[in-house]
């Protein structure tokens, strides 16, 4: 094997074209900062990424027209984040994010269907088109929501991990929250009593630079946020949340780290929305050239196409195929989800109570 | 039976509750090492040990979340806010998150926990500690409410409400704490939803919930004086609420008194008396009365702290003139 090429000064990368014998095609991948990456993973975490793009862009259509309602807020730009964080956990450990969900849910293995169809408020959306975009939830995956409430998912992951404490069942939970949403009282609380009783949970902050219109300077005293632990001894990390590689490897860590019985960790991911807050904004509030130093300087899907294509595991050629593959996929999925009823009328009343209460006031669907 | 207090058939319902099923634990200020503020939790952590009985810093908003999440994943928290007055800070957690869980989630989490801790007015504390927000959490669909008047329902209810596969909270009252009354031996739970008639009469209805049903049997009692039967319901839980026994007794007696300790706008009053006029207005003789709580913060000095809440005569002046006997 060549060691070859190095990108940003991390990734080797091992040469797995020409005349490679049995073991070397076996071996063929890529080697990040001592983590190496199989040629099936590589192409895997591409194509989630790839396919995340591609729904919301598929997504922000349907919404133009108007086929999808309410609040809707995509993710472009930050499917490293999503992608390599589902990488470095298992599939029985816990997670939960905000609103900006999609990439998530879809990262966490959620049928793609069935999330579509939540968006467009259908029968068999993830949550039986009760939800929507801000409320995606699917327990059988872990993934716990998909909420609207800045910063309340973080008392709720910290729910989660004490349960995996309370039952040590050795799980991780890792609560996901925004530069915005780091700033909420809650989420300090939620420090403490993690740091208090070393619960196994890994908080981790998508720094995509803005919360709505509001850039981290303007909101926040210390801009370094994964600092923001250091007065409850939880130890922070910063990771380049557009390298998926490197995302991988290092949340692989941070999970190691909870998962050890060390206590809470902070990540901080450093990434960037190529899109508008919500689907109403047009971000008129950054420049052109910032978005363009991220969206053409640094998106994680250009770069590790060209680590894949530069250790000979893929083409140009082969990633403008999977490209058009996908955007099929995703054709299709959007239109299997339009063509499902709507909810039943009666769905309006299930599911608010586990035991409601015959015979007494107000009883789910009983109105007068 | 046995006369013991109301605060240690709390302490019982839980020890009870405890020892049959390890997925309960109860968490709040001051639960463990201290015995609790009221000592409803005396003891709990000698019998249960610190990993089910469980001190948190004082932050309300996330320890109700963490109760919230732990239940998702299939715990049984039992939350104790030291009283109702700081759930306030918890409200998020209580309204957005625990309430709706089930249903954003299409049915995939259910939230089986009970909030529970000393609501109502207490005795001359001012106005941040001493309050009835009951009407806050009983608009709320997705939520339980269970208010318990006297030591035995205390020590039934909270059972029920802890075994219940929903989110209750449980409010208790301050000032009943120490009050002692008759209690079963054997295991007894009573059901959520089933209202009780403390006292049977013919004359008027009167509706009363927590420390007030007391006042309402005083009334009653100097009602008697007068030949009035007066029937005091004491709904138990406040959502959902067993109408239909409140009903089935205006029916009766063709006229209601309508009793809560908190503020009158858009109480608990104000719900039931609308549902008695939906369900019961062709069998009134004359309009339901409400005696709640005054209007205002409540005040430190001792006459006016009494002047704010309802008295035994308010509602003993209410029922006669709801039965025309004023
Ligand atoms: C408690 C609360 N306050 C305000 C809002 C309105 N709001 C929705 S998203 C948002 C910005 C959050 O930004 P950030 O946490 O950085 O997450 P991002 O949108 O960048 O993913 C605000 C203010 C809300 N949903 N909840
Ligand atoms: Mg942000």
């Amino acid at each position: 094997m060549m060691c070859l090429g190095i990108i940003r000064g991390l990734s080797f990368i091992y040469f797995a074209g020409g005349n490679m014998s049995a073991k070397q095609k076996q071996d063929a991948g890529i080697t990040h900062d001592g983590m190496f990456f199989a040629q099936e993973q590589l192409h895997e975490m591409h194509d989630k990424m790839l396919f995340i793009r591609r729904f919301e862009e598929k997504a922000g259509q349907m919404y133009g027209l108007k086929k999808i309602g309410g609040f809707c807020h995509l993710c472009n730009g930050q499917e490293a984040v999503c992608v390599g964080m589902q990488h470095a956990a298992e599939a029985t450990d816990y997670m939960m994010t905000s609103y900006r969900d999609h990439g998530h849910v879809l990262a966490r293995g959620s049928d793609p269907t069935a999330v579509m169809a939540e968006l467009l408020g259908r029968a068999g959306g993830v949550v039986k088109g009760k939800g929507g975009s801000m409320h995606m939830f699917d327990a059988d995956k872990n993934f716990a929501g998909g909420n609207g409430i800045v910063g309340e998912q973080v008392p709720i992951g910290l729910g989660f991990g004490f349960s995996s404490w309370y039952k040590e069942d050795g799980r991780v939970t890792i609560c996901v929250m925004g530069d915005g949403g780091i700033n909420q009282g809650a989420v300090y609380e939620s420090f403490n009593m993690a740091a208090l009783w070393k619960l196994p949970i890994v908080f981790m902050v998508e720094n995509n630079q803005y919360a709505m219109g509001t850039s981290l300077d303007r909101a926040s005293a210390e801009t370094q946020l994964f600092k923001r632990g250091i007065s409850f001894k939880i130890p922070g990390m910063k990771i380049d949340g557009m390298d998926v590689l490197e995302f991988d490897k290092k949340m692989s860590e941070a999970i190691e780290h909870a998962r050890s019985g060390k206590g809470p960790i902070l990540v901080e991911a450093m990434t960037y929305r190529y899109r508008g807050h919500s689907m109403s904004d047009p971000a008129t509030y950054r420049t052109r050239e910032e978005v363009d130093e991220w969206r053409t300087g640094r998106d994680p899907i250009a770069r590790l196409q060209a680590q894949m294509i530069e250790a000979g595991l893929a083409t140009e050629e082969s990633f403008k195929q999977k490209d058009r593959d996908i955007k099929k996929e995703i054709a299709a999925i959007a239109k299997a989800a339009e063509a499902q009823p709507e909810p039943d009328a009666a769905e309006l009343w299930t599911d608010i109570y586990t035991d409601p209460i015959e015979g007494a006031y107000p009883y789910p669907g009983r109105v007068g | 039976m046995s006369k013991i207090t109301y605060r240690e058939e709390l302490n019982q319902a839980m020890a009870e509750e405890m020892t049959r099923d390890e997925s309960i634990f109860l968490m709040g200020e001051e639960v463990a090492e201290y015995n609790g503020a009221y000592k409803v939790s005396q003891g709990l952590l000698d019998k249960f040990g610190p990993k089910r009985v469980i001190d948190t810093p004082i932050t309300e908003l996330g320890f109700a979340g963490l109760g919230v999440g732990a239940a998702m994943t299939g715990l049984r928290p039992v939350i104790e806010f030291m009283t109702w007055n700081f759930a306030m800070l918890a409200l998020d957690q209580i309204v957005n998150a625990a309430a709706k869980m089930k249903y954003m989630s299409g049915g995939q989490y259910s939230v089986p926990m009970v909030f529970r801790g000393a609501g109502g007015s207490a005795a001359r504390v001012g106005a941040q500690h001493s309050q009835s927000l009951e009407n806050w959490m009983a608009n709320v669909p997705g939520l339980k409410v269970v208010m318990p008047s006297n030591p035995a329902d205390a020590k039934g209810l909270l059972k029920a409400s802890i075994r219940d596969n929903d989110t209750v909270i449980f409010i208790e009252n301050e000032i009943n704490y120490g009050d002692v009354g008759e209690v079963p031996d054997d295991e007894y739970i009573i059901p959520l939803g089933k209202a009780d008639v403390k006292r049977a009469g013919s004359d008027v209805s009167i509706v009363a919930h927590s420390r007030m049903t007391g006042f309402a049997l005083a009334a009653a009692k100097e009602l008697a004086k007068e030949g009035i039967e007066a029937e005091v319901i004491d709904p138990r839980t406040i959502r959902p609420l067993d109408e239909n026994t409140i009903i089935t007794s205006v029916v009766k007696t063709n006229c209601a008194v309508v009793v809560e300790e908190g503020w009158r706008f858009a109480g608990i009053g104000a719900e039931i008396s609308a549902r008695i006029m939906e369900r019961a207005f062709d069998d009134l003789d004359s309009p339901v009365i409400r005696v709640t709580g005054k209007d205002v913060p409540m005040p430190y000095a001792a006459n006016l702290e009494s002047l704010a809440l309802p008295s035994v005569r308010d509602i003993v002046e209410a029922a006669r003139t709801a039965c025309g006997r004023a």
